[in-house]
């Protein structure tokens, strides 16, 4: 099979990859680099399990095709996790219980990390809003709200 | 820390009741959990199956030549390829009715044909593509009433496993779709009927549904090395062991099965799913192989039983139900799988919580030509309430008495025969009853809007019984530091039992609950657990764990007294290993087993003195507000309340009861496995809709009250399926308090709603 060969950075480091054209996006992800933190649930755009950041915005990476992140900074839920301590979100979800199967976990943390970024005063209606394409066959989203809420703080002051 | 010597600590540990947050929590925020979804193996290959279009057929023909020739493919297996390592491909928990690979022909549209192995995936997912098959298409049967007295069938004999001894009178009976009858008789209905005052009847039926956990089906065989490790998203390890062995007719220690965690099971992932295929594959490639569904194949594994219900029920003058009738038909599928279990656990408790004396009951695992119906969290009782806890709503409003006095005159109470015979214990249906009426405020009057837009309100409860009688094993292994793990065959698939366990082993042995490592299920490893299914893990684990801590207590104790170091003298074992062994060394292991009792019920009667270890209950309250002009509708609020005897963990029980609640919200107003001629038209995430943020109520309140199981672990017992029983019912009941209709199927739309606006008039307080 014949590839192509891209240049994008994923979590910060320049990467280089070969990719068959047809190559998903959270496939060479999960296989070729092994982040295996972004989680495929439906393959076909609806669940939000496979969200990534591209150039500091939420998308679906099972919707796209690797050889689209040429020239692109990707950041997956590694990227947004630090070896000593858990970031603001990751906290207040483990504090809020925000998570069972933990399935939907990295999906829902790299949106609302998004959605915090660009507007750390999120009330809980907006907050439903940017998450409700993200799905959770677990919690019943109680706690999720909660947790997102909680970590604004941090948001609120990295802004300041 | 604390005496070590005791079998109980002097003081409670407080470990039990505390909301910790769960032991795995910063490997699942930081997207480093293991699943099986994120696992290969060396030399792994990938499998795709190749399914059938049609849903009842026999094969003529099956062209596997064009798949073969695909560059990169490894091998294409049908049926016949299978029998070469596994001489009869049948399995099945109940029935050894499902072929590994269709055989000789097809039973639902979507059931796997053949399969193709290769090193990606995509080019196995190509290869399939191009294989084809040739069916001589033969009528199916899709209707569960229809079926059960059909003259197409759907298997030409009954299959019974030999592991359920009450099924074994089934064994060869022909010529029918029946897979199971159970039927239950309580005093005598007929002439309870003949002299009631009133006599009501209702047909209901509910939809089939799928689980779709977001982590679809997986599983990974590796026989490469003559014996063989599954590593599978399976809620029942051991019972894949035992199956496997039995098919392959190896000794069971030659079969390793290893669980992570799971993305999600709900009683999808239980019994055997892909694993019989893996390791067929496996064995012919002599590599290990991966099968992955898609979230669309999910819909051709297993789905939940849709249901017909007939509901009778006689009252006396005074408001009292004398008898009760019901008749429920289950739509199984092409196969069994756990559905005559269903069928019965489901018809124990078919009458709902109510003290009736005459109860008649019959209920029917009936096959269909459709996807496979198994176990779906409630194991029948939230269907079977939709129907009962809607025909006592309608039974309340023509009698013309408040929907919760009614419910209230009838209750079944602690210390009363259930339909069963069995006697209520540690049951709070009335608890459940009260904390549901007050926080809907039954006792205020609802504004109930004019013009466009209706209000209304509406409440239920239900009650299931537990699979019985199961058994669970569990370890505890104290280490020579003073650190312990816990083995244990639980599967944690989102639940938490790994911090719930890990919190009744600490209460015991006065230890940090985020201190003990929690083995996950390695059947090489972890001793026996009957599986994760049916809200049996906190009572059943949860009191082999007790046990096992408890044996491990009396080990230390035995040890100080060996050493003769005086009772209460405070050495944690750690110091008395070390005196043993004069180094730090050695182990000391505490083993727990449980199986509550139980009284097998009577084949003709279904009376039994002990039916289920515990009684599930959960209550729900629903307002809705709908415009009657297009049938919309919202949820504005939810309250359900569970019985959960006490709460290990209050915070991870909050995250249960919501989700469940959540799960059989989308059951009630949007999911819906839509068939037509048996071909299912939905199968996907953009077109079968699961609950989302947007579909949550606005008030949605989850609670707990507290029984105090006598005999579970602290006082718990399971609660996982509590909150899935009645919000159907309560929503439709709301429903109807709103316009004054009823609608007697699930699901719950606004098509059905405005259909049922136009069909009888609004404005109308007819109750029919
Ligand atoms: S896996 Fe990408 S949206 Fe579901
Ligand atoms: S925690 Fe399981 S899907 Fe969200």
């Amino acid at each position: 099979m014949p590839t192509l060969p891209i240049d994008c950075t994923v979590n910060g480091a320049a990467t280089h990859l070969d990719v068959a054209p047809r190559t998903i996006l959270a496939d060479a992800l999960r296989q070729d680099l092994g982040l295996t933190g972004t989680h495929v649930g439906c393959a076909h755009g609806s669940c939000g399990a496979c969200t990534i950041l591209l150039d500091g915005a939420a998308v679906r990476s099972c919707l796209m095709l690797a050889v689209q992140a040429a020239g692109h900074a990707i950041t997956t839920i590694e990227g947004l996790s630090n070896p000593d301590a858990l970031t603001p979100l990751q906290a207040a979800f483990r504090k809020h219980g925000a998570l069972q199967c933990g399935f939907c976990t990295p999906g829902m943390i790299v949106t609302a990390h998004a959605l915090l970024s660009a507007n750390p005063d999120a009330d809980a209606d907006t907050i439903r809003d940017m998450l409700s394409g993200n799905l959770c066959r677990c919690t019943g989203y109680i706690s999720i709200i909660e947790a997102v809420l909680d970590a604004r703080a941090a948001y609120q002051e990295a802004r300041a | 820390m604390a005496s070590q010597t005791l079998t109980t600590p002097a003081m409670p540990a407080g470990q039990v009741g505390r909301s910790i947050p769960r032991l795995e929590a910063a490997a699942k925020v930081t997207g480093r959990a293991e699943y099986v979804h994120n696992m290969s193996l060396p030399g792994m290959l990938h499998g795709k199956i190749f399914r059938s279009v049609i849903p009842h057929g026999k094969i003529k023909h099956l062209d596997l030549d064009a798949a073969r020739a695909v560059e990169g493919v490894f091998l294409v297996a049908a049926i016949d390829d299978i029998r070469k390592v596994i001489a009869h491909p049948y399995y099945g928990p109940a029935f050894h009715d499902q072929p590994i690979l269709a055989d000789g022909k097809v039973r639902y549209a979507g059931e796997p044909v053949a399969v193709v192995l290769a090193d990606e995936a995509h080019i196995a997912e190509e290869a399939a593509g191009l294989i084809s098959a040739e069916y001589e298409e033969l009528p199916g049967v899709y209707d569960e009433v229809e079926a059960h007295g059909a003259q197409v069938f759907v298997h030409d004999e009954l299959k019974p496993a030999a592991t359920f001894p009450d099924l074994a009178h089934l064994l060869g009976r022909r010529d029918t779709n029946v897979a199971l009858d159970f039927q239950l008789r309580r005093g005598d209905a007929d002439a309870a009927f003949a002299a009631a005052e009133h006599v009501f009847e209702h047909h209901f039926r509910t939809q089939p549904t799928m689980h779709t956990p977001l982590e679809p089906f997986v599983s990974i065989a590796d026989a490469s090395g003559g014996s063989l490790t599954l590593h599978t998203a399976s809620q029942n390890p051991s019972f894949v062991r035992i199956e496997i062995a039995r098919l392959l007719g190896w000794p069971e220690n030659r079969v390793r099965v290893k669980v992570p965690y799971l993305g999600g099971g709900f009683g999808g992932k239980l019994y055997i799913k892909l694993e019989a295929l893996v390791t067929a594959l496996s064995l012919i490639a002599r590599r290990p192989v991966k099968i992955s569904l898609t979230m669309q194949e999910q819909f051709f594994m297993v789905m939940r039983h849709a249901a017909t219900i007939r509901i009778k029920s006689g009252v006396d003058k005074s408001g009292r139900i004398t008898a009760r009738s019901c008749e429920v038909w289950w739509n199984g599928g092409a196969y069994a799988d756990i559905g005559p279990r269903v069928t019965q656990k489901a018809g124990f408790t078919a009458a709902g919580p109510y003290d009736i004396d005459n109860v008649e009951l019959n209920s029917y695992a009936v096959y269909t030509n459709r996807t496979p119906a198994g176990a779906l969290r409630g194991f029948g009782a939230p269907q079977t309430c939709w129907a009962y806890e809607t025909h006592t709503d309608m039974i309340a409003a023509k009698l013309g008495i408040d929907q919760l006095a009614f419910r209230r005159m009838n209750l079944l109470h602690d210390g009363r025969p259930q339909a069963t015979g069995t006697i209520l214990r540690d049951a709070a249906i009335d608890k459940v009853l009260d904390r549901v009426a007050e926080r809907m405020n039954w006792g205020t009057p609802l504004e109930r809007g004019t013009g466009r837009i209706r209000r209304g309100r509406g409440i239920a409860i239900g009650f299931k019984g537990i699979t019985a009688p199961t058994t669970s094993v569990a370890m505890i292994n104290l280490y020579a530091d003073g650190s312990c793990g816990l083995y244990i065959g639980t599967v944690d698939m989102g639940q938490g039992s790994d911090t719930c366990m890990a919190q009744i082993a600490a209460e015991v042995l006065n230890l940090d609950a985020e201190s003990i490592k929690v083995i996950h299920p390695d059947t090489d490893v972890t001793p026996y657990d009957m599986g994760t299914l049916g809200s049996r893990s906190t009572f059943h684990m949860g009191t082999a764990v007790r046990l096992a801590a408890l044996d491990a207590n009396q080990k230390i104790a035995a040890l100080a007294e060996e050493l003769g170091v005086p009772p209460n003298s405070n050495l944690p074992f750690s110091e008395l290993l070390r005196r043993k062994y004069r180094m730090q060394a050695g182990n000391i292991i505490g083993i727990g087993s449980f199986i509550p009792g139980y009284d097998k019920p009577d084949q003709e009667t279904g009376q039994s003195a002990n039916v289920t270890p515990f009684w599930g209950v959960g209550g729900s309250g629903a307002e809705v507000e709908i415009d009657i002009e297009t049938g919309e509708f919202k949820v504005t609020k939810l309250v359900n309340v569970a019985d959960v005897g006490a709460a290990i963990n209050p915070k991870l029980l909050a995250a249960q009861l919501s989700g469940a609640a959540i799960m059989q919200l989308g059951f009630t107003t949007s999911e819906n496995m839509l068939y037509r001629d048996g071909q299912l038209t939905n199968g996907s995430f953009a077109d079968y809709k699961i609950p989302c943020l947007l579909d949550m109520p606005a008030v949605f309140i989850n609670e707990f009250v507290e029984s105090r199981q006598h005999d579970g672990p602290f006082g718990a017992k399971g609660a996982g399926e509590s909150t899935t029983i009645a919000v159907s019912p309560a929503i439709g009941n709301a429903i109807a308090d709103a316009i004054g209709v009823r609608l007697m199927d699930l699901p719950l739309t606004a098509e059905a709603i405005h259909g049922a606006i136009l069909a009888a008039g609004i404005g109308g307080d007819d109750e029919h």
